[in-house]
């Protein structure tokens, strides 16, 4: 079991003949991930990584039939492309695609239905070890097993994964929310679908300052969740007001410092690692208890 | 991107949002006109940075118009330091000269990206001003983003924060006119504080903040000519055109880390270890040696770092690869720099080898934590 996609899930690709479209493809293809075509406009009727090419997803729709959409197209037209895969009836899209502006950000927010999940933007996308790689995360750290992790971070994500794998513990579905203000999925939603799934046995949550986003899980987790979870904070020693890389990663006044952040997880139940080198060993004692 | 006060109110008379009389002056030599064309006997004269709380730092004097031209000799040219800006402060390249705005009160009002509502909110208070965040919270309202924001909404705020009279209507179409100019502009925040009622019922901008969204600049053109490079670091600049994120800190140990979030853990990891970042840089998830490279050389040209911690988790990209951005890098630095070095993801074994064979002078680890202590430990010894 797992969350969102497996072995199953068919994949479309929008940005699919561009450099990262293709690249990523490619890997994805190399996992094992069934991608069943990819989207340019202008290139219709075309092959590219020996699957079909179509102008629009409504087409590829009709042809193909896929669950997921991920989205390697720039930035300034990330946000309708988005939009297009919600409206051919897409139930999961996956947006790589950084830089988005945040008032384009705000309009897919509004207008996405609620039969299609986004995950992003600006995020290393989703996995399901061993059975499905929807987006730029290195496969070959993953490996099948009882963790399920949340992440805003790209990076610090792969360490939170190379861990797990290295403590034996393996992911059944790894999540990378992204860091940008205005995203889809959040950190609730991964932890209900996480807390449903019978083969996830603990979960991982990487967060980081900004926001109240940690906060808010925080009270979810204390009403909703009876799976051990861990939990690290990036940003402790970041300074007030200074915006780091992240669009998301900015503190206003005391909410949203690190401290807040894990004085709240703490309080509700979670284990939280002072070191992101410490995440894996703090799930396996969780665990074994 | 942020702008200055005098360019925010430039942006709030052109969206009809009253403004004092006022002219900028970057030269003494501008003063004299300067005061010919307010024609007041009094003058406010505000230092032009990127930071709050100038009032406390001495950056907002009300002189007598003789006055003015000793004051700005006093200012320009120089730093100011704030609350909010680091110890070396921001420079002060321009003055707003104003003409004084009698109040009756000062309110609050912003309009600003709610990331937990996921949508734009107005933010109004019955008390602005310094005081603002001791005083009585602002309340807020969600903008509905496909409906927009009505007039009677604004209408509304003015009630729930206790105008009456001429001021009700009068603070409806501020709060419109601010409204269509976050939005026009890409604006995630625009604030006026104080927001000046006059005894007549009509209100004036006391001062503006206005950031613009970095990432639509690319349909915002006009405003990227308002850009002051100068209120940044220079490094941070730099290494912005060069497509790297970074932020000075006050510290002594660079950091070369891929990912934004790694990068704030390795900091993270570095003030446990009882060091100090001397900055943060994030070379990007997908970084390539070449990249690796000119981060290192920017690093090094900035004299207080006495070692750099590499740290690179080699996901897509191939540690091999950044291996030998990072000798190519070393070898052209011009100073003796300890290097520690934390490589590992695709290839990871062959990178740490070609570090080895390649003479490069440093510590070379596989551990988080042990690579933030040895990096503390060589700024020690440095």
């Amino acid at each position: 079991m797992s969350v969102l996609i497996h072995k199953q899930t068919r994949v479309l690709c929008q940005g699919f003949t561009g450099k990262q479209g293709t690249f990523h493809c490619q890997q994805a293809l190399e996992y094992g991930t069934d991608i069943v075509g990819g989207v340019t406009p202008g290139k219709g009727g075309t092959r590219h990584l020996d699957r079909p090419v179509f102008d629009t997803v409504a087409e590829a729709m009709v042809a193909v039939q896929p669950d997921a959409s991920v989205i390697y197209v720039p930035a300034p037209v990330a946000a309708d492309a988005i939009l297009e895969s919600a409206a051919a009836g897409i139930g999961l899209v996956v947006c790589i695609t950084e830089g988005i502006p945040a008032a384009d950000m705000l309009r897919v927010k509004a207008l996405l239905p609620a039969s299609t999940r986004l995950i992003g933007p600006n995020c290393p996308g989703i996995i399901t070890s061993g059975e499905c790689k929807i987006g730029i995360m290195p496969g070959a750290i993953h490996k099948p097993g009882v963790v399920g992790i949340v992440s805003r971070s790209g990076t610090l994500t792969y360490e939170a994964v190379a861990q797990t794998t290295a403590e034996g513990l393996g992911q059944t579905t790894c999540i990378g929310i992204g860091g940008d203000p205005v995203h889809g999925l959040g950190f609730i939603d991964c932890l209900a679908l996480f807390e449903a799934d019978p083969a996830t046995q603990g979960i991982l949550l990487v967060g980081e300052i900004g926001g109240v986003a940690e906060e808010d899980a925080a009270d979810y987790i204390r009403a909703h969740v009876s799976k051990p979870v861990v939990a690290y904070i990036a940003g402790t020693t970041a300074p007030p007001g200074r915006r780091m890389g992240h669009a998301g990663a900015v503190i206003a006044g005391a909410l949203g410092t690190a401290e807040a952040k894990k004085a709240a997880l703490r309080a509700a139940g979670v284990t939280v690692v002072d070191s992101p080198a410490r995440m894996g060993r703090a799930l396996a004692q969780r665990l074994a208890r | 991107m942020r702008l200055h006060e005098y360019q925010a109110k430039a942006l709030f008379a052109a969206h009809g949002i009253a403004t004092p009389p006022g002219v900028v002056v970057t030269a003494v030599t501008e003063v004299a006109a300067a005061l010919t064309t307010l024609a007041t006997s009094r003058c406010v004269v505000k230092a032009q940075i990127h930071a709050g709380a100038r009032g406390h730092a001495g950056g907002v004097r009300v002189v007598a118009a003789s006055e003015v031209a000793a004051q700005a000799q006093a200012l320009l040219g120089t730093r100011l330091v704030t609350s909010q800006t680091t110890a070396a402060g921001l420079p002060i390249d321009a003055l707003l000269l104003e003409a004084p705005v009698t109040a009756a009160s000062e309110l609050y009002l912003a309009c600003a990206l709610d990331r937990r509502a996921g949508a734009r909110v107005v933010l109004a208070g019955r008390q602005g001003g310094m005081g603002v965040e001791e005083g009585t919270k602002p309340i807020s309202r969600v903008i509905d983003t496909l409906r927009g924001f009505a007039p009677y909404e604004g209408r509304e705020l003015a009630r729930e924060i206790g105008l009456a009279g001429r001021a009700v209507a009068a603070f409806g179409e501020v709060v419109s006119a601010l409204v269509a100019l976050a939005v026009e502009h890409d604006a995630l925040l625009v604030e006026i504080n104080p927001l000046m009622l006059r005894e007549d019922g009509r209100f004036v901008a006391g001062d503006g903040k206005i950031e613009i969204d970095d990432n639509a600049l690319f349909r915002q053109t006009a405003l990227e000519t308002l850009r002051d490079p100068r209120q940044g670091d220079a490094k941070d600049e730099e290494a912005r055109e060069r497509g790297l994120q970074y932020i000075s800190l006050d510290g002594d140990i660079g950091c070369l880390v891929n990912g934004a979030g790694l990068a704030m853990a390795t900091m993270d990891l570095i003030a446990q270890a009882g060091g100090r970042p001397a900055n943060f840089l994030d070379v990007g998830g997908g970084t390539t040696a070449q990249k690796v490279a000119e981060a290192l050389h920017l690093l090094a040209s900035d004299s207080r770092v006495k070692v750099v911690l590499v740290n690179i988790f080699g996901g897509i990209v191939r540690c091999d690869l950044i291996a030998e951005g990072l000798l190519l890098a070393a070898s052209g630095l011009g100073r003796a720099l300890p290097i520690v070095v934390r490589l590992v993801g695709t290839r990871e074994e062959e990178g740490r080898r070609a570090l080895a064979e390649g003479g490069l002078l440093g510590d070379v680890t596989q551990d988080l934590e042990e690579a933030a202590q040895l990096a503390v430990r060589r700024a020690q010894e440095a």
